[in-house]
């Protein structure tokens, strides 16, 4: 039984810190138990404001005090009030400390040129809502898989997305990208979509 | 009614909501998302979206009721049903959910209206189901039985 509330010092490199960012109270409450069930740490904020202003990229004081901050994923929403998931990414991506770290989005609709945009923007994947356990048991292999992100230079090439294999509950796309065909309803259609990074 | 008869009875009301597709897989995701650390999650995270519903669906009927319906505003309001109760699995309020965005998109008022009504009926529907779920699955635990998550699936 996996307990989420480990008590590891922070810098414990086997526990991922992610930080989810989503409007939606009863996204945001199941979001963080999947991550929790698998073994994270979990912030949860409510906007990509917050979420800015807690990685100290919101411009007002220097990311000097947030030395320490380590967050090895950032799970968001796309669609949210404010700073779209999308706005987020490009904010996270633009600067110095946070860019290496893999941004996931989160989408109840399946609409290929926001999936596109997102990756080319450097998003590490994209999850369709309602996430479900399988997707952030396979997510976090991804990441775990990657390695740490200081200690590459450029962007070494992530492992492509797992291949739908043994599981008959969620099933995965190959890299390409034709989804067209399905909708958010439909259970078994695509439901990740992880891939290497689009630039570099 | 013996601890048998009302494990028994649970599993066949349980199953009933989903051969009547009040309910889809995605609800059963949530059993495995308890335990010992949050041995509460499901009727936790229930509560929350009744109670979210229930402000969206006041927030809906304002803004419907307004002489000019602002669509800007209604359809977010739409959006975020459909996805909170497409994450705890009430199937027939999101795909209520999803007609009513499309009368949204073609700014038809009156059947916005309607479509409002008709997410209202099934989000009534589910809550009523629910919580006469969590009621049983109560008086199996007050009579010292034992729910398991294997009695939600099936």
């Amino acid at each position: 039984m996996t307990v989420g509330d480990l008590s590891s010092s922070p810098s414990s490199s086997r526990e991922l810190h992610v930080l989810a960012v989503d409007d939606s109270f009863v996204d945001r409450k199941v979001i963080e138990r999947l991550l929790r069930i698998s073994a994270c740490k979990v912030t949860t904020v409510e906007s990509g404001t917050r979420a800015l202003q807690y990685l100290g990229l919101d411009g007002d004081k220097g990311s000097s005090t947030l030395k320490d901050l380590k967050v090895n994923l950032i799970v968001t929403d796309y669609s949210m009030p404010g700073l779209t998931g999308y706005e987020l990414l490009k904010k996270i991506k633009e600067s110095s400390a946070f860019r290496e770290v893999p941004v996931v989005i989160m989408s109840s609709e399946n609409i290929q040129p926001r999936i596109q945009q997102c990756m080319t923007e450097g998003a590490e994947g994209f999850l369709l809502k309602p996430v479900k356990l399988a997707d952030v048991k396979r997510l976090k292999e991804l990441i775990m898989r990657s390695g740490e992100p200081e200690d590459e230079t450029k962007h070494s090439c992530p492992k492509r997305i797992l291949q739908d294999d043994t599981d008959s509950s969620t099933s995965t796309l190959s890299s390409s990208l034709d989804v067209s065909s399905l909708d958010d309803d439909t259970p078994s259609s695509k439901r990740m979509k992880l891939e290497p990074r689009a630039h570099d | 009614m013996e601890l048998g008869q009302m494990q028994k009875s649970l599993q066949d009301y349980t199953k009933s909501l989903f051969v009547e597709g009040i309910l889809d897989s995605q609800f059963l995701q949530l059993p495995q998302l308890q335990d010992e650390s949050n041995s509460d999650f499901v009727s936790q995270v229930v509560s929350l979206f009744f109670q979210d519903s229930d402000r969206i669906l006041n927030d809906l009927s304002l803004s419907l009721d307004q002489k000019v319906v602002d669509f800007e505003k209604v359809d977010p309001y739409v959006h975020q049903l459909k996805g909170s109760s497409s994450s705890i699995g009430a199937q027939r309020v999101k795909n209520a959910c999803v007609v009513f965005r499309s009368f949204c998109e073609q700014k038809n008022v009156e059947a916005c209206h309607r479509c409002l009504q008709q997410v209202k009926q099934e989000y009534y529907l589910v809550k009523n189901r629910l919580e006469t779920l969590f009621k049983l699955e109560q008086q199996i635990v007050a009579s010292g039985g034992m729910i398991s998550a294997m009695d939600l699936g099936f």
